[in-house]
């Protein structure tokens, strides 16, 4: 097995001559990042919207959240993605997917369908974090605030969610990294974020390894960074008093 | 909403979709048993004395968690057919992709259920293991007979729900093109023009599976939270 190394691939030009090679990997590195962090604040919002009404005492309510959380649970991320992006369009009523399908452009459609389907499968996820937050509280919390006569959202936005949001930084920590790996699922409806951008260097350069590692470095860079930030926030947030605070 | 359901092409696929059914749960049991011995393995060598392997053991865990599982299966559907018709002296046009798929779903998978086996490991009480060195067993004695059964008795349910996300994942073989459970569905449905109903039904499938077998895990976890 002999293997031609050739790191220099990367200051190469491309075939149509606007770039070169690493200018493909940087914009696939920018697509990754920018579709994982507008996902990552949609699942945050919905995340905790769900993760509320799975507390709330209304039986109907909670039930909802339940079955939502079950149904992006139990299918495979790439079903989702699929379904997303082939299938809504041709359900949705009034003309809104002929709307998707013919004014926005191939590129946008696939970040759009991407973006949306990281955010639910996430959002998921982020309620069972946010439900769990809140259960940690004493119930004497939730009483207290009643009995000083908060209304239930009052109780919620000044005495619960605050507290709770700050216990679970660190599982929402894993949540976050876990977006950017699993936009690299979003590859195979043809968006060219970075594992793409690998597969399509491949193609282009026959230098599979060079591309390869490449990739999986920049996602380890991804990784890193996220993570130191993250430490960042997670010291600014402990809680004195529980375990892991000060 | 103007669009006709058509679900006529389902019914003479099926043959066809339970062999992608059958690759698909050939892929996830063998990473589930592969995964389990070796992230034991790695388990105990990062939670062992010996500082090389510790090391080791956190580096392969932590370099399998940063990676997206479709740049793995990337890797080992490069690497995996050349090794193999290197060594094995295979004819090239040999279909190793099924192969490749389980080597790459294994390992990544390892890291995963190492770090679940660890946290069970560690559940034990400390007092267990000083009881069994003072009984005269060795290491390897006391953690094969007094520490790993009961941290596996701990972990089953975590490991059941690690089986379903592994089971989930093995769609993502569609990047390789081999033909599991969703890329059969996939194909039937681009080839009779009918993706929508056989992704819809794809979905349905994963999600009956999924969920029923979530229940068990639920039912399991209450029954053995009373013990």
């Amino acid at each position: 097995m002999s293997y031609n190394w050739n790191w220099s691939i990367f200051s190469s030009p491309v075939p149509t001559g606007e770039t070169t090679y690493l200018g493909w990997m940087l914009a696939g590195l920018q697509t990754t990042v920018a579709l994982s962090l507008s996902a990552w604040v949609i699942a945050l919002l919905l995340g905790s919207l769900m993760g509320v009404l799975r507390t709330v005492p209304h039986k109907g309510l909670s039930r909802f959240a339940g079955a939502y959380v079950e149904v992006f649970r139990n299918i495979p991320l790439l079903v989702q993605l699929f379904i997303w992006y082939f299938v809504l369009p041709e359900l949705l009523p009034f003309g809104l997917g002929d709307a998707f399908k013919q004014k926005l452009n191939p590129v946008t459609q696939q970040f759009v369908a991407a973006m949306v389907c990281l955010a639910f499968f996430t959002s998921a996820r982020v309620c069972e974090q946010v439900r769990s937050g809140i259960d940690a509280l004493p119930r004497g919390q939730k009483n207290a605030g009643l009995a000083l006569g908060f209304t239930l959202g009052q109780t919620y936005r000044h005495v619960l969610l605050p507290m709770a949001f700050r216990l679970i930084v660190p599982p929402l920590t894993s949540e976050f990294l876990n977006i950017f790996k699993n936009s690299a699922v979003c590859s195979t409806i043809g968006l060219l974020e970075l594992a793409a951008q690998g597969r399509q260097l491949v193609d282009y350069t026959a230098q599979p390894y060079e591309s390869f590692i490449a990739v999986t470095v920049l996602y380890l860079l991804i990784n890193v960074v996220v993570m130191s930030l993250m430490r960042v926030v997670e010291a600014r947030t402990r809680v004195p008093g529980y375990i892991g605070g000060k | 909403m103007n669009y006709e359901f058509d679900w006529s092409s389902i019914p003479g696929a099926l043959p066809f979709l339970w062999e992608g059914m059958k690759v698909s749960l050939e892929i996830t049991v063998t990473a589930v048993i592969v995964g389990i011995v070796w992230g034991t393995l790695l388990a105990l060598m990062r939670l062992g004395t010996i500082k090389p392997l510790a090391w080791f053991a956190a580096g392969y865990v932590n370099l399998f968690r940063a990676i997206p599982l479709v740049m793995v299966l990337l890797w080992f559907f490069l690497i995996v057919p050349q090794l193999l018709k290197g060594f094995l002296n295979l004819d090239p046009n040999t279909d190793v992709r099924l192969t490749s798929a389980m080597v790459g779903f294994a390992l990544f998978e390892s890291a995963y259920y190492s770090e679940i086996i660890r946290a069970g490991i560690q559940s034990v009480p400390k007092g267990q293991v000083s009881a069994a060195s003072a009984l005269g067993m060795t290491y390897a004695q006391a953690m094969r007979l007094v520490v790993l059964p009961q941290a596996f008795r701990n972990m089953v349910p975590l490991l059941l729900t690690q089986a379903i996300v592994l089971f989930q994942d093995t769609s993502l073989v569609y990047v390789s093109a081999l033909a599991d459970f969703f890329g059969a569905a996939y194909k039937v449905g681009d080839r009779d023009g009918r993706l929508v109903e056989l992704l819809l039904f794809a979905g349905a499938v994963y999600f009956v599976l999924c969920f029923s077998l979530s229940q068990v895990v639920r039912r399991l976890q209450k029954r053995m939270a009373t013990v």
